[in-house]
């Protein structure tokens, strides 16, 4: 059995995805996103390994909480990177009935097999343009483009997802085009508007990276409620 | 039974409670289970809102002077004080402790000094006759006792291992069955006394105490009577109605406040029982359901001024001048159906009505097999007002049968056949350091428990510090039930809690609750010297100080069971200690986990801990794990707390604060009621106890500390029952802030 690298767990997580969710963070992302609040969870570095069967039975403690529609949210870093570990684990929740989400950027190459056993897909659309995505992560904006197409064709459940960041994404102009985006996206069950926030400063401090937001303020929280009304009318 | 009553009886089926005195067998021959949503509710009502209107202004007053006024012509007593009112001609419910809203009763029979000392922090002074004849002629429960403590007793009460004992309060958690009054009347309730105290034969010393103890509950339930007669009711016959039954029941249960001033002076479980009534009355349109709830509303506020006489010692170890006017609400009958009922949710709908207020302590005793439609109210109400808390139906009623009702925070009794004899707590965590001082206080350097050897090793070993703590557990538990024993028999002599024992059975079961303060503080500090390196710093008198620690150790509250193990074994062990001595009338022992606010005081009391913690800084409350340490999440802090047995074992209560902040819980209303029920489910189908709920930022907390009048209703729960946070000193609004509050990530 192979290992999975993981960060660190949460066993309520009551905002990433439907119900009550255990979620688990595993460690590596191929993206470099100017916001992201977890850079400790972009390296390869190994934190904690363990298998998939040692992971499902730390899941299978929470159970008792998960309801008729909680469960597992595998989240990141980005959990494509270790796609056979994340198939392994997923195979081992589904012997289980435990229910599924995948949080994703979809910055993967292999997962075909994977989205089989994935009830949900949580989505971060980073942004809508090429430019504006590499700016933002660093990388190119095809493998998204690849793991949407794949998710359509699968006819998976989705919830989209975008971080709004004043000054780069947050007029209202923003949002009608990204609400004309996903007009043209299938099973989208819901679309949440994530306000950018600066909490995770002192994180790039210790790990020596450098914040590229810097004098960016947080976004306020009541406008983007705003934003998020106008996306879903 | 009377035939004259069956008119009063109409509509009502069963034998059996006719028969004999039986309200749990009426409840279920006659309630109506509902599995309705909340939209019957109705708002507050125009009578309602004037007399709440002036009980607010009193309040705001008082809660600026600390008390209001005191009777200081009369003390305690069911018939002593003359009728009063708040706003006659807009209150459905009638009675107050005295003549005046909020004028607190003198209790002279617990203690003397208790009350000297509570007038004089508000500068006043006793009818000096009454003083004066009261002291030279009257013994009272503390003069008893003290009499008999023995010398270890005094010096564990004195550094602080046993604190917060009633040897000089009223003991309270007593539940009087107030329904019986309603249902039966005073005269029938007499009768049975009476049929009682006949066959009581006096061949020993036993029988002699419990017929003069029958006999003094005749004579209150008579004074009952009569203080009902002086706000215009005879109540010696059931009640006719839904009108009727709150007040007679209201009348019971004030009766009790008037001669007693425990602790916790509960109300039971009555909302379901009232329902019938409400129900019967609908039927024959008698009444409209917005007058049923004016009825409950104003049967609320009530409750809501209950009041009783207290030093500034008392707020240390009991902050916010609490009550426990503690209602148990809902609950299961048998596996299928639940005994919720319109009512049930009727007196949740008072926090909304009313605004949210700390009492009456409303106690949801849940399962996740109550309706559905029930169990979101709750948890939306929990949301709104922070002001419920939730107790396992599933591992209480196997135990205590449908028909129990909290006392306090936690204490699980059946209602009328039951009562407690409450004992608060022994600090596990200054246990374990006399363990290793050989039984010499930290702080003060003076031998408390003797017998015991110090220890000398230069980094502490497991093995040893374990068998060290089982034998100076042992020798704790001995001075602790014996103080327990001379406590119950003063009290039961002196200040006999007459009307509230005689609404329970003559033949009555009594249960002995113990309590451990300081649990997770030396869970963790078991776990630091097994798994990490302890070493003692020792000062020169070779009394431990301080503890160096490296290396990390699993820290109770992350559902680590390396640690969580630990935690079973030690209540266990102490369970077990317990259990070597008799108790005083043959009482069954129990044991809690439970600190109220004591925490902070227990805290200040005790040295450093081997788990890191500093002298002096306050322990977690109750069953919680340590603040801040809990890091894996709430699900993990909660399974930890699950893990500590309740059957057999800390069958007095497991009590868990639980705080979480609004958006960590989910992103609208109705995801953060739908989490919350499924966290309720999950805890408690893995055989939970008890859980406060609150709902908050941090933020606000601080901000509350610091601009009180911006917040003046701001209830949370804190250990077992909830507070008015304005009314909490500094050092506990403190100990509230640095709890853990669960986030998101």
């Amino acid at each position: 059995m192979v290992k999975g690298n993981i960060d660190s767990f949460e066993s309520m997580g009551l905002v990433d995805g439907p119900g009550v969710r255990f979620v688990v963070f595993m460690q590596g992302c191929p993206l470099r996103c100017a916001y992201c609040h977890n850079p400790e969870t972009w390296a390869d570095e190994k934190k904690i390994e363990m298998t998939a069967e040692e992971l499902v039975k730390k899941v299978l403690k929470y159970k008792p909480y998960f309801g008729d529609d909680g469960g597992v949210t595998f989240s990141g870093g980005e959990p494509l990177r270790q796609p056979k570990f994340l198939l392994e684990a997923l195979k081992e929740c589904k012997k289980y009935g435990i229910n599924t989400c995948l949080d994703t950027s979809g910055a993967g190459d292999e997962y075909d097999e994977i989205l089989d056993y994935v009830d949900l897909v949580i989505l971060d659309v980073k942004a809508i343009d090429a430019e504006k995505y590499k700016a933002l992560t660093g990388q190119n904006i095809e493998r998204y483009n690849r793991f949407l197409a794949t998710c359509q064709k699968k006819k998976k459940r989705l919830w989209l997802r975008q971080v709004i960041v004043p000054g780069h994404n947050d007029t209202e102009a923003d949002i009608l085009r990204l609400k004309e985006y996903i007009k043209n996206i299938e099973n989208v069950e819901r679309v949440e508007l994530l306000p950018y926030h600066s909490m995770a400063k002192e994180k790039y401090k210790k790990l020596g990276i450098k914040y590229r937001l810097e004098n960016v303020l947080d976004m306020d929280k009541e406008k983007c409620k705003k934003l998020e009304k106008l996306l879903n009318n | 039974m009377k035939e004259e009553y069956e008119e009063i009886y109409k509509g009502f089926s069963g034998e059996k409670w006719r028969e004999n005195i039986d309200v749990a067998d009426f409840i279920r021959e006659n309630y109506k289970e509902y599995r309705g949503d909340d939209s019957f509710l109705s708002p507050i009502s125009k009578k309602t809102k004037k007399v709440w209107e002036k009980c607010e202004k009193l309040l705001h007053k008082e809660a600026k002077a600390g008390l209001l006024d005191v009777e200081l012509d009369a003390v305690s007593g069911i018939n002593s004080f003359k009728p009063g009112y708040i706003d006659k001609k807009n209150e459905v419910v009638v009675g107050l402790q005295t003549d005046k809203p909020l004028k607190r009763i003198v209790n002279l029979y617990g203690g003397t000094r208790m009350a000297d000392k509570a007038l004089e922090a508000y500068n006043k002074k006793l009818n000096p006759t009454l003083e004066k004849y009261f002291k030279e002629f009257r013994k009272t429960h503390n003069d008893g006792v003290f009499d008999v403590y023995t010398p270890e007793i005094r010096r564990a009460r004195k550094a602080g291992l046993l604190t917060g004992l009633p040897d000089a309060y009223g003991r309270g958690r007593i539940i009087g069955d107030y329904r019986r009054v309603a249902l039966y009347g005073v005269d029938t309730l007499i009768e049975f006394k009476q049929k009682d105290y006949a066959q009581i034969d006096i061949s020993s010393e036993e029988n002699i105490r419990l017929r003069e103890e029958v006999a003094e509950q005749v004579k209150a339930l008579n004074s009952l009577k009569e203080m009902a007669k002086g706000y215009g009711f005879d109540i010696s016959k059931p009640a006719k109605n839904a009108y009727e039954a709150t007040q007679w029941l209201y009348f019971a249960y004030l009766a009790g406040v008037k001669e007693d001033n425990g602790a916790a002076m509960s109300l039971g479980r009555t909302s379901t029982f009232l329902d019938i009534y409400i129900e019967r009355d609908l039927q024959r349109k008698l009444i409209t359901e917005e007058e049923a709830q004016e009825l409950i509303d104003q049967f609320v506020i009530k409750l809501r001024l209950v009041r009783h006489l207290r030093t500034p010692e008392y707020d240390e170890i009991f902050a916010g001048d609490p009550t426990w006017v503690t209602e148990s609400v809902g609950g299961m009958l048998d596996e299928e159906h639940s005994l919720v009922t319109k009512n049930s949710f009727r007196y949740l709908q008072t926090l909304v009505n009313l605004n949210p207020s700390p009492e009456p302590n409303l106690t949801i005793l849940y399962s996740s097999k109550l309706p559905a439609n029930f169990k979101r109210f709750c948890a939306k109400i929990s949301i709104k007002t922070d002001a419920i808390q939730y107790e396992g139906d599933d591992v209480m009623r196997p135990i205590y049968g449908n028909d129990y009702a909290i006392a306090c925070c936690v204490s699980a009794m059946k209602v009328g056949k039951q009562m407690q004899f409450f004992g608060a707590r022994c600090n596990l965590a200054k246990t374990l350091l006399y363990s290793l001082n050989g039984g010499v206080d930290e702080k003060s350097g003076v031998l408390v428990v003797e017998g015991l050897k110090k220890n000398k090793e230069g980094v502490l070993n497991f093995d040893n510090v374990w068998k060290n703590y089982l034998k100076t557990m042992k020798l704790v538990a001995k001075t602790y039930v014996d103080a327990m024993n001379i406590i119950h028999y003063m009290h039961d002599k002196y200040a006999y809690e007459a009307i509230q024992m005689a609404l329970h059975d003559t033949n009555v079961e009594r249960l002995m609750a113990f309590g451990v303060a300081g649990f997770s503080v030396a869970v963790d500090s078991l776990s630091a010297i097994k798994y990490a390196k302890v070493s003692p710093v020792r000062n020169d008198d070779g009394v431990i100080i301080d503890f160096k620690i490296s290396g990390d150790y699993p820290k109770f509250g992350n559902d680590d069971d390396r640690v969580d193990e630990i935690a079973v074994e030690l209540v266990k062990a102490f369970k077990s200690a317990l259990d070597e001595y008799k108790t005083y009338r043959k009482s069954i022992k129990t044991l809690s986990l439970l600190t109220i606010t004591s925490n902070v005081m227990y805290g200040k009391k005790t040295g450093a801990t081997p788990d890191g913690r500093r002298a002096g800084v306050p322990f977690a409350p109750g069953a919680n794990p340590m603040h801040e340490r809990d890091t894996s999440g709430a699900l993990a802090s909660l399974n930890s707390v699950a893990k500590i047995p309740y059957c057999d074992c800390c069958q007095d209560g497991i009590s868990n604060t639980f705080s979480i902040v609004p958006d960590a819980l989910g992103k609208d209303e109705k995801s953060m009621v739908k989490n919350l029920v499924s966290i309720l489910d999950g805890y408690f189908d893995q055989k939970a106890q008890h859980i406060n709920v609150n709902v908050l930022n941090r933020s606000l907390l601080i901000d509350a500390m610091n601009n009180p009048w911006k917040y003046p209703n701001l209830t949370i729960r804190v250990s077992g029952y909830a507070v008015n946070f304005n009314k909490l000193s500094r050092a506990h609004q403190e100990e509230v802030i640095a709890r853990t509050f669960h986030t998101s990530r």
